[in-house]
């Protein structure tokens, strides 16, 4: 049984952070991924990151941005704590060997991102999460102790009877053996869950893993309602166009030639929150103003072109590889894709969980910094902040605790859930076609717009393709790279997934962030200036409600 | 001969990954993938599989069309996986015998392939061992080799209290390899390591490059003498191109081995054992003395500043010149060769327009590298700076653009 200080599950950026950060504290510490570490979707953000790092910028500002962006649902401690450790965490990535951007001084050079009131965002071209990653991983290959299970796929988390977090229950997707892992502490770096929705700019791997491993044995899941609908997406693919892109100048138009953000936004114009662009899209969209297509214009052509070529290389590629748009020439066509979840498994400042010696950080958990929307450039931020934070307490906690002996019956469960899923006949619906009916599900309840009917229905839909799912067979009865039961195992966490964002949508009776009602289309902080929590209590979600935390910033009306 | 990349040039005929393009085309048209199948599980032989699938735009992706497949008929197909949009590097394949990302390949142009039938072709990517289908083991391959290079940066002493202050054309100029998505394209392609399959390779050297261009670094020096001196190191590349043609993200492998190879000799005077350096040299000594490659010469030459006529062949090179005669021999038996040609080698008429141009470059103060990949191409904004090349050193300017003309072939028109 392979055993260690702190376990850390996801190699993403949030995971391979935390679990540097612990192996600097002297743990010992094995990092398991169902990918390999490089291929996580912390690749995939392109912008870049923010940080007061300039002496003319402050962290009040950038707090004060990420607070607002958040609509008042962000915690204001841990705020205040990311962004006060924000300039560190990019010079010790620098000094670890990201090539950021310099400037004609050779110095950190920034560029302007949406709902921030300074140019604060550090970057490497628009592959700023692919450059993070590689470099961390490098120092992953650096630090021989820290053992790394590389294409191992976690099937559930392994408590004692004292409720106390003791393991893991793992599948080797090389060989199909399956493996009880021992630890004294386990932080969870699973990412998103955007497969739930359909399309998505997020990769097939986002299936929220962590968050229904969490709610499984007990875990209270915070804000889930909270799913960003990022304003640049490809129409067919849900591909993701950086917002680097309208940092860099470029606008937004509907199908009448109307640069239509001077309606809704017009100081800030395409650079307000994610939230609000997205919203003015769908508006123009479902009002008619939008492409035969369903979709508003990106227009890019006003960058100038030597800019492009530095600074949005990638997004040229995407334009011409999946859209057949020279994005240099012409307006590429766009709307709202989902993106990024706000909510998951609540955690405080240390990343610690309400299970004793579970941690989370990164997308899967819900500090919650991001609150109701979450700010361009803020998510590398948090999964590095957040990230090491777990990682060193977790190995402070590790010290003065006995190595778990989680018992065999746990792993035994886990071998017979995955032998009856390799046992069952053919009989219904295909795994593939229960995923998209969820995906068209969410996409069309649980969107930029909802309101109560659509979510019940969206409710029923979900308890109906649970049942499915504990019945759809597999082709493959192999052991080796078996990815077609591991597909079976995802779809169950993210019908999990999905129950806890609709239970979320459903409770909170007004508009705030990326949640809008129509049936409640204003912003009610007497009555929801609260977080939700969804807990698993056996027999379904259970709803309850906790603080928001206010230190110095008292809600306001909001406008960009 | 280098595989070709028809992958990203394609003419703009349609879009998006799943079915409709992005500023709304929509075409649909069926497809036959013949897939490679091998499943260790069942004790059989790899075999061909035939799947169709319909009514796809010949804009999707050949991936699209594999999901399609494993989605709708057979679960059981394995390939890596995950971001659909040419990443994270996961699925790297084979397509038509090309080495490729199947998320970026577009149905209709591999269906139009000269090498098929309008069949799809699938397999696993060459030089790594298969594990399962398409899945092949990069770790046992190319993780190991990526190992190989101490693939880390090593600063000097403590790191100062803010950033590094750097050249912001150095960051943009590693930044080049650190667009490495590590999908083990080149790794399929390469021809030197399907010879030699120690050798370290296109990506791994790529990724030494990234640290011997990084001003951060302080073991340059070290860095080069160790992939000089290894025989499957940074000499041990042939030079072919594929490696170049087959990246999909514009790394140009072979480009960041040749400047590895010019920072070795000319920043760092490295003469190794494996006679790279006086390979390179004795190019360079040759061009100069007569215009045109001599071939006679360039033996003796490389293996130690040498000539044949003046029977300065150094002692150290005799093994390498003894164990090379059989195929000099072969050459002249086959008629390829005829002694009088290989020992009288005219010189090119105008000797003194090429004295001049080594003249030029050796007055320079420092040696020059060209990147285009700072400087952009055939940008109107940048062109004079991109003519302005011909103050860098030869080797600067002749393999990179050359380097680059095939780069771009296969990818910006």
């Amino acid at each position: 049984m392979p055993q260690h200080d702190v376990l850390v599950i996801g190699a993403g950026l949030a995971g391979q952070r935390a679990a540097l950060a612990a192996a600097d504290q002297g743990a010992s510490v094995g990092i398991i991924s169902k990918i390999h570490p490089v291929r996580s979707h912390s690749n995939a953000a392109q912008g870049g990151i923010n940080a007061a790092l300039n002496p003319e910028d402050s962290w009040e500002s950038h707090a004060f941005d990420t607070i607002k962006g958040s609509d008042y649902l962000g915690d204001q401690d841990a705020i205040e704590i990311m962004c006060r450790e924000a300039p560190q965490a990019i010079l010790d990535l620098e000094h670890l060997g990201v090539t950021f951007h310099r400037n004609e001084e050779g110095k950190l050079g920034t560029r302007a991102f949406g709902g921030a009131s300074a140019a604060r965002t550090y970057y490497v071209a628009d592959i700023t999460g692919q450059a993070i990653l590689h470099v961390l991983y490098e120092q992953l290959m650096k630090y021989e102790d820290v053992h790394r299970y590389e294409e191992w796929f976690t099937t559930a988390l392994v408590t004692d009877e004292e409720g106390r977090i003791a393991g893991a229950a793992t599948r080797n997707l090389r060989d199909g053996s399956m493996e009880l892992f021992a630890a004294k502490t386990v932080i969870l770096a699973t990412g998103g869950n955007g497969q739930l929705y359909n399309p998505t700019t997020n990769a097939l791997v986002c299936t929220g893993d962590g968050i229904a491993m969490a709610y499984r044995i007990g875990c209270p899941l915070m804000d889930m309602e909270m799913v960003q609908y990022h304003p640049t997406t490809l129409a067919g693919n849900g591909l993701l166009i950086t917002e680097g892109a309208r940092g860099e100048g470029a606008h937004l138009y509907n199908g009448q030639g109307e640069r239509f953000m001077e309606k809704y936004a017009p100081n800030k114009m395409e650079l307000a929150s994610r939230d609000v662009v997205s919203r003015a899209e769908q508006t123009e969209i479902n009002e008619g103003r939008g492409f035969p297509d369903g979709t508003v214009a990106l227009d890019i052509t006003v960058v100038p072109r030597k800019r492009i070529h530095e600074s949005l290389r990638e997004i040229v590629n995407v334009g011409r590889d999946f859209a057949g748009v020279d994005i240099t020439q012409e307006p590429i066509h766009i709307k709202p894709g989902n993106h990024y979840v706000m909510g998951g498994i609540k955690t405080d400042v240390d990343g610690q969980t309400q299970v004793p010696g579970l941690y989370a950080a990164g997308e899967c958990a819900c500090v919650s910094v991001h609150g109701g929307n979450r700010l361009g450039a803020n998510s590398l931020l948090d999964t590095l902040i957040f990230g090491k934070r777990s990682g060193e307490h977790a190995a402070r906690a590790s010290k003065g605790i006995a190595t778990p002996r989680p018992s065999g019956e746990h792993l035994e469960r886990e071998e017979t859930m995955i032998h009856d899923i390799l046992g069952r006949e053919r009989s219904g619906r295909r795994i593939q076609t229960i995923k998209a009916e969820l995906g068209k599900t969410m996409n069309d309840y649980a969107a930029v717009y909802r309101e109560d009917e659509g979510l019940r229905h969206a409710h029923e839909v979900l308890v109906r393709l649970r049942e499915e799912a504990k019945t759809t067979a597999t082709d493959d009865k192999g052991v080796v790279f078996n990815q077609d039961v591991l597909t079976a195992i995802e779809l169950g966490f993210m019908i999990d997934n999905a129950e806890a964002i609709v239970t979320g949508a459903l409770e909170r009776k007004e508009s705030r962030g990326a949640q809008f009602r129509t049936d409640f289309p204003e912003r009610n902080d007497e009555e929801w200036l609260k977080h939700i929590t969804v807990t698993a209590n056996g027999e379904g979600p259970e709803v309850a409600y906790s603080e928001v935390t206010l230190t110095k910033w008292e809600p306001e009306v909001r406008s960009y | 001969m280098p595989e070709t990349t028809e992958t990203h040039q394609e003419e703009q005929e349609g879009h998006a990954g799943t079915g409709e393009n992005g500023n709304g085309r929509p075409e649909t048209q069926d497809y036959t993938l013949r897939i490679r199948r091998y499943n260790p599980d069942s004790g059989d032989t790899a075999y061909w599989e035939t799947f169709e699938v319909d009514d796809m735009s010949p804009s999707a992706s050949v991936l699209d069309a594999i999901l399609r497949a494993r989605n709708e008929q057979d679960g059981s197909i394995a390939i890596r996986c995950s971001c659909q949009a040419a990443i994270c590097g996961s699925c790297g394949v084979r397509v038509n015998g090309q080495s490729v990302l199947a998320c970026n390949t577009h149905l209709g142009k591999a269906a139009r392939s000269p090498k098929t039938d309008g069949t799809i072709v699938v397999e696993p990517m060459g030089n790594m061992p298969v594990i399962k289908d398409l899945i092949v083991d990069m770790d046992a391959v190319h993780w190991k080799k990526v190992r190989r290079v101490i693939p880390w940066l090593v600063p000097e002493g403590d790191p100062p209290e803010r950033e590094y202050v750097v050249d912001a054309e150095a960051m943009i100029d590693v930044t080049q390899a650190m667009a490495c998505i590590h999908c083990g394209a080149c790794v399929s392609a390469c021809l030197s390591m399907e010879v030699d399959p120690e050798f370290i390779g296109p990506a791994a050297l790529a990724k030494a490059y990234r640290f011997v261009g990084d001003p951060r670094d302080s073991m340059a020096s070290e860095r080069l003498n160790d992939l000089a001196e290894d025989e499957h190191g940074i000499y041990d590349c042939t030079h072919c191109f594929a490696c170049i043609e087959v990246c999909p993200k514009d790394v140009a492998p072979m480009n960041q081995i040749m400047r590895l190879r010019r920072a070795a000799t000319g920043d760092h005077g490295i003469k190794d054992s494996n006679n790279g350096y006086g390979h390179e040299k004795a190019f360079v000594d040759i061009i100069e003395r007569w215009g045109t490659l001599h071939e006679a010469q360039l033996l003796p030459r490389s293996f130690g500043e040498g000539s044949l006529i003046k029977s300065q062949i150094y002692p150290s090179s005799l093994k390498q010149l003894i164990d090379s005669a059989p195929t000099a021999l072969r050459g002249v038996f086959s008629g390829k060769v005829s002694p009088k040609k290989a020992l009288i080698h005219p010189k090119l008429p105008d000797q003194k327009e090429i004295r001049r141009i080594y003249e030029e470059i050796e007055s320079k103060d420092e040696r020059l590298e060209l990147n285009l990949y700072i400087t952009g191409e055939g940008d109107p904004d940048t062109e004079d700076e991109a003519s302005s090349g011909d103050s860098g050193g030869p080797d600067a300017v002749e393999r990179n653009d050359s380097a680059q003309d095939a780069a771009s072939g296969g990818n910006d028109e």
